[in-house]
């Protein structure tokens, strides 16, 4: 442990194992049918995030970045599930989801193709920036970004989808963590609050629709179409 | 020091309206909003008298550029706080719900004027996102099924956009490291701008172009806009499509002078996305049911108009961008008033419904038949001036081709939008004509008001008002 080197070299180890278990909690996202599951699997992200985020920040010998993941799991991994859970009602939770828009395996090898398509987008940007800001950091963020966005295309349940809108914001902050390491930490606090203000707004508007629909199932909305004459302009929405 | 009293107002409004005191909420939220305009135009004022106002060095600021969108703001900001008064009193909610409304209403205002005021690129990606979350209450505030279904596709689709965003956001923050540091603010990254490397600057631009662009309705992004446009009540309508749009719009600007003179394509893109926004749009008018969303798809269509021009580069094709930005703003408040009063008349939202309402409605009637010529484009009005100056700056520019398309879309949205109207306007009724509900007198004073101003706006543009969209124009600029 004396060798810096090899230390350096294990610290960038832990970071790429930090990764490629963040890459799986997103597969996981698109794939586990109950919602439950998809808040644990959103924990564990945040927390792999976190490690990522203390990792590098033991690399570069960076507060910044101790900070960052400081701010994460207190932000997610504590206050996120706890607002969800104080708005949304418990049955919500334990529902399953049954018919996704695609079966699961064929929304696995999809996510599959989103993965390595972020693979081979970033190699251009990977190489625009310095060798300290490259590492797995910014391909593993670009697919978590994709596949929740993918997460948002094929699930109806209300909170899946909310946890695929938080999976992509991890994305976007695990490919940050190492490209803007310098960011105040002011303006992280602020994202992290922000995050709480989403949970908050759209568990609120889940139970709205769950009290006056009676469902959660928001993926099937689908009243708001442009009803013209004749057969055209199904265009809108499914 | 106006500036920081600009964004604590709405906060301290925001947390009075929840008192439970009868016709608190309302007076202040009217209050607070009418001071927000004066001291708008205060800064303006200074803006263009002395140059910028700096609040807070790195953090707070205001140009020409964000000048010009905080009086947009502010203006539609208070004149939607009257309109609110007789609109949200005669649907009989109960005051618990009223006050929510108004609560929402000015925290929804802080974060719209907090864009424009910010310099700090993460921090006004916050602001955006804020906007969403504040006004995703107020969309679905009717909880019907169809107000529900838009406030949820509004929050999901812009949310995921803003994920986007921010990534983009970050990467800017990345190349201006790559450039060897600096301030990270608007003026900052244009300084830098020239060192940074073209493959992240490009990314940057498009992953925000793409996210902030499902914000502000661009084509095909969209699909959420008609929806949370046309269910929300309609002084929020007037919010919503007259500023939100175009303040997320600002911020897609505020990029142009970063990427200018590097080896970017932002032109390119812009001029691309902006057109197929316009055609889609003008297509989209040709066939809509519901006269709410017809403003709404109108909307999308002048969001591409201001997109294209940002696109074309030259300092006159700004000039008309914002000029653009301006008469839409004005213009589309003026709709959706015009539009609300309307349903209030005839309670409905169908166009095959409405007959005759010049006859059965002869304010409401004559305020959609204004509001839907000068929004289509009919001239004198400001839309037709600022078009024409587009048109004109794109003609310089040698850009034939886009024009020509241009003119083509925008002669088929002014087609749609007036046969819709003229329907409505004049046409006769099978069944017997109802006279309308009376109008609360704040929706007419409001109507008269800025009925007045849009006549006014294109029959003269004040000088103080031509100096700021100037030097807006030069912000945009390098």
């Amino acid at each position: 442990m004396n060798d810096p080197l090899i230390t350096l070299s294990m610290l960038d180890s832990l970071n790429m194992l930090a990764g490629g278990l963040f890459l799986l909690t997103a597969f996981g996202i698109v794939a586990t049918r109950q919602a439950k599951g998809t808040l644990t699997l959103f924990i564990t992200q945040s927390l792999l995030l976190a490690a990522s985020a203390f990792l590098l920040g033991l690399r570069y010998n960076s507060w910044h970045l101790y900070g960052v993941a400081a701010v994460n799991v207190i932000a997610k991994a504590v206050l996120i599930p706890w607002v969800l859970r104080r708005t949304v009602h418990e049955e919500v939770y334990t529902r399953r989801e049954i018919d996704q828009v695609l079966n699961i395996p064929a929304s696995l090898l999809i996510a599959l193709t989103l993965a390595i398509l972020a693979y081979f987008l970033t190699i251009p940007l990977q190489q625009a920036v310095a060798l300290e800001f490259r590492g797995p950091n910014v391909p593993i963020g670009f697919a978590g970004l994709f596949l929740g966005a993918y997460t948002l295309a094929v699930r109806r349940e209300a909170v899946p989808l909310l946890i695929g809108l938080l999976a992509m914001e991890n994305g976007a902050f695990f490919a940050g963590i190492s490209l803007a390491r310098t960011l105040p930490l002011l303006v992280e606090l602020a994202i992290a609050t922000d995050g709480l203000i989403i949970v908050f707004i759209t568990g609120v508007l889940i139970r709205a629709v769950h009290q006056h629909i009676g469902t959660t199932e928001v993926g099937a909305m689908a009243r708001l179409k442009e009803r013209a004459t004749g057969e055209a302009s199904e265009d809108v929405g499914q | 020091m106006n500036v920081i009293i600009l964004l604590i107002l709405p906060l301290a409004a925001a947390v009075l309206s929840f008192l439970p005191i009868r016709r608190l909420a309302s007076g202040v939220t009217v209050v607070s909003s009418l001071v927000v305009l004066v001291v708008s135009a205060q800064i303006a004022g200074q803006v263009v008298s002395a140059g910028p106002v700096v609040a807070f060095p790195k953090w707070i600021a205001v140009d020409g550029l964000s000048a010009l969108m905080l009086l947009l703001i502010a203006f539609v900001g208070a004149m939607a706080a009257f309109f609110s008064l007789g609109y949200m009193s005669s649907n009989s909610h109960e005051p618990r719900r009223l006050r929510l409304y108004y609560a929402n209403f000015n925290l929804f205002i802080f974060s719209m004027l907090a864009i424009p005021v910010l310099v700090e690129p993460t921090l006004v990606w916050i602001v955006v996102e804020l906007t969403t979350l504040c006004s995703a209450l107020l969309v679905c505030f009717e909880n019907t099924h169809e107000a529900l279904e838009a406030a949820w596709k509004y929050v999901v689709l812009s949310l995921m956009g803003a994920a986007v965003a921010l990534l983009g956001f970050l990467m800017l923050f990345a190349a201006m490291q790559v450039a060897g540091g600096g301030t990270y603010t608007w003026d900052g990254l244009v300084a830098a701008a020239p060192r940074m490397p073209a493959v992240l600057l490009e990314a940057a631009f498009v992953m925000i172009l793409v996210g902030l662009g499902t914000k502000a309705g661009l084509v095909p992004m969209h699909t959420w806009l008609p929806d949370a446009h046309s269910q929300a009540p309609s002084p929020v309508c007037a919010l919503l499509s007259g500023v939100e749009t175009t303040a997320v719009l600002y911020v897609i600007l505020r990029l142009f002078p970063i990427l200018k003179g590097t080896s970017a394509h932002a032109e390119v893109w812009a001029v691309v996305f902006g057109l197929v926004s316009v055609g889609v749009a003008a297509f989209l008018l040709l066939q809509v049911s519901d006269y709410k969303r017809m403003f709404a798809f109108s909307t999308v269509e002048h969001m591409g108009i201001i997109l294209l021009a940002a696109g074309l580069g030259t300092s006159s094709a700004h000039y008309g961008a914002l000029y653009q930005a301006l008469s839409h703003t004005l213009t589309k408040s003026f709709c959706f008033f015009a539009a609300g009063a309307t349903l209030l008349a005839v309670g409905t939202r169908e166009i095959s419904s409405v007959r005759g309402l010049i006859r059965t409605s002869p304010v409401a009637g004559a305020s959609l038949l204004l509001g839907g010529l000068a929004i289509a484009g009919a001239p004198p009005f400001a839309v037709f001036l600022s078009e024409f100056s587009i048109f004109r700056a794109g003609l310089a520019k040698g850009q034939y081709l886009a024009m020509a398309l241009l003119v083509f879309f925008v002669a088929i949205g002014f087609f749609g939008i007036l046969q819709h109207l003229n329907h409505m306007v004049f046409g006769t009724s099978n069944g017997d004509e109802k006279p309308g509900v009376r109008l609360p007198a704040s929706c007419v004073v409001v109507l008269c008001v800025v009925a007045l101003l849009v006549i006014g706006l294109g029959l003269y543009l004040p000088e103080p008002l031509h100096q700021l969209l100037r030097l807006g124009a030069a912000a945009l600029e390098r």
